[in-house]
């Protein structure tokens, strides 16, 4: 399922069914009943479902609300609160770029300005090929290594333009190689 | 250089592993501990540390302890705050993967000391591999017999697991810390109750930075006295962990005594200005502190020192500027972040920092009119009434840059725009 970039208005339609394995929901099942409180695990189970999925569709969430015995209303006050959670459509890989302090007096402008030229794409959108979505990031502790950028949550720095080059290289590489899902 | 304690047994690219920590003496405090120490004792020793804590607030370790009453009930829960999200620190991190098991045994004491039965160790996602490497860690612990039930045959038994965060800077605050594990939108809550009377679920629940929790097993190995002394001046204790980045040659993490002048740790540790350029100034302790300016460039680097100037050490992450660094926009970048990071719950924080990220955009873009600083004044007056301490926090480098930059501020009015040329 892919999002054409930048067509907010051509919204996707999700499937009202969602397609995850016996063994995921039958071991979130078991990590539910291992705790006391089934709702410390919210993020933990939405992030499951997320991995699984690609992002935490409406489906999904209604899926961890009844796992954790929540509404799904309360499952999606959190989904929306927190940063790595996501409740629409992204491609195959998330940069999230650093833009605090450190990693901007490193040259954080350049690296936007270069993955914006490479990709194509602006901050909130998804490359036309589902490979590559852009968002900015708060402060995510390797100002040693400014600038930074998360990949799928993996940190890479320094960083220089060719370095970046690189990187999407090995990640367009990766995902011909592995063609998969790319939600 | 300078006495190493928590990275005595750092190395460059692995963890100090189990069985190292083993043979250089580790696991005998919590050992000594559990063969039938008195908890109150134990706490004392850790109050007569005058060990502060290391995550930013600089409360005293010990009396925070003492405030678990003994007839508590029961269970009550010790938390490791690893959430880590001050920008400029990443001191916990470099700890993790330097040295886990200080923490575990250093929360293993800290448990039995309350007679805490659960451990929780909060943690960023960004920190997914220190996760990793504590989850793996905590197993050999129990494996060994230093966490599980009925540690070494008494009657304390103490678990400790990782709980990953789904990504807030909010999430650090206790409170909202407390909220975000009871899978709640983390809002702060307002004390009373602490948490150490009713926290998490209600319990009693004790609540430290990651950096404090691993100076425990030292102190009660070696003694109070001992962590007294490493600290350079008279009012402190021990050493501290400083994320040092910004315009350095050498950026990372170092352990000094507190009392190290500024100027040698720049000069030291991370080997001078970035080409050899003047210092303009640093935040000391993260986003959440004022700016120094050059003035204090040897002031000494413990939490007396810095009050006295009316700033705070903070998280101890030490983010220095060079004379190229435009102030303002420093300003405007953090205040970008306390905007976006603020959780919304309360009023003056959710919408006083847009009016004054807005308000810093237009000077630094010569678009500043009327009263420029009576507005910010204002502002920042407003949001010392928000709920938690993010608000407060935040306009610290504001107010510091209208305070120890007030030159620069006045040259971006009167000349309509940034005078400098950002690098």
């Amino acid at each position: 399922m892919l999002r054409p970039r930048g067509a907010f208005f051509e919204r996707t339609i999700e499937p009202l069914e969602l397609h995850v394995s016996e063994a995921l929901i039958e071991k979130l099942k078991n990590e539910i009943a291992a705790v006391e409180h089934p709702r410390e695990l919210a993020v933990d189970v939405m992030m499951a479902l997320q991995d699984h999925h690609g992002y935490l569709s409406d489906a999904a969430r209604d899926q961890a609300a009844e796992l954790l015995g929540m509404s799904a209303l309360e499952v999606d006050e959190l989904a929306t609160f927190y940063t790595f959670i996501f409740r629409e459509p992204v491609g195959r890989y998330v940069i999230h770029v650093c833009d605090s302090l450190i990693c901007w007096m490193a040259g954080e402008e350049n690296i936007v300005d270069h993955l914006r030229q490479q990709l194509q794409i602006d901050f909130g959108q998804t490359t036309a090929d589902g490979l590559f979505t852009l968002l900015p990031v708060c402060c995510i502790g390797y100002c040693d290594r400014a600038p930074a950028i998360l990949v799928n949550r993996r940190v890479h720095g320094p960083l220089t333009n060719s370095r970046l080059d690189e990187l999407l290289q090995k990640y367009r590489a990766e995902a011909a190689e592995k063609p998969g899902s790319n939600v | 250089m300078y006495p190493q304690v928590l990275f005595q047994h750092r190395k460059p690219d692995r963890i100090n592993t189990f069985a190292e920590y083993r043979e250089q003496g580790g696991y005998s405090a919590l050992s000594d501990v559990i063969a039938g120490a008195d908890p109150a004792a134990v706490i004392a020793t850790i109050d007569d540390a005058q060990l502060l804590g290391r995550g930013g607030a600089g409360f005293p370790a010990g009396r925070k302890l003492m405030t678990v009453a003994q007839d508590a009930p029961h269970p009550r829960y010790l938390i490791c705050n690893a959430d880590e999200m001050e920008p400029g620190t990443f001191k916990d991190r470099v700890l993790l993967h330097a040295d886990p098991h200080l923490l575990i045994e250093g929360m293993a004491i800290v448990a039995y000391t309350v007679r805490a039965r659960h451990g929780i160790i909060f943690i960023r996602p960004e920190y997914e591999n220190a996760a990793r490497i504590l989850e793996r860690e905590i197993r050999l612990a129990r494996e060994a017999g230093f966490l599980g039930e009925k540690i070494h045959d008494s009657d304390f038994s103490f678990e400790i697991v990782v709980h990953r965060s789904g990504g807030r800077y909010i999430c650090g605050e206790v409170t909202a810390l407390i909220s975000a594990l009871e899978g709640c939108r983390p809002n702060p809550r307002k004390a009373p109750p602490y948490p150490t009377d009713k926290g998490l679920w209600q319990q009693p629940t004790v609540l430290n930075n990651v950096e404090t929790l691993a100076y425990v097993p030292l102190i009660v190995r070696h003694g109070a006295q001992w962590f007294r002394d490493l600290a350079l001046t008279e009012s402190a204790a021990g050493t501290k962990l400083f994320s040092i980045s910004g315009h350095v040659n050498k950026p990372g993490c170092y352990e000094v005594p507190l009392g190290v002048p500024l100027s040698e740790m720049i000069e030291n540790c991370c080997g001078g200005m970035r080409d050899g350029r003047p210092f303009k100034g640093c935040l000391p302790g993260g986003a959440s502190t004022g700016f120094l300016s050059a003035e204090h460039y040897h002031i000494p680097m413990d939490y007396e020192s810095l009050k006295a100037v009316g700033n705070r050490l903070g998280t101890g992450a030490v983010m220095v500027f060079d004379d190229t660094t435009c102030m303002v926009a420093a300003t405007l970048n953090l205040t970008n972040f306390f905007a976006r990071e603020s959780c919304g719950w309360c009023t003056p924080c959710r919408e006083g920092f847009p009016y004054l990220k807005d308000l810093l955009y237009r000077l630094e873009n010569g678009m500043a009119d009327g009263d420029w600083i009576g507005q910010v004044e204002t502002l920042c007056g407003h949001l010392y009434k928000a709920y938690c301490a993010f608000a407060p926090g935040g306009v610290a480098p504001i107010e510091s840059l209208l305070a120890n930059f007030g030159e620069e501020v006045q040259a971006h009015i009167d000349l309509g725009g940034c005078p400098m040329q950002r690098q």
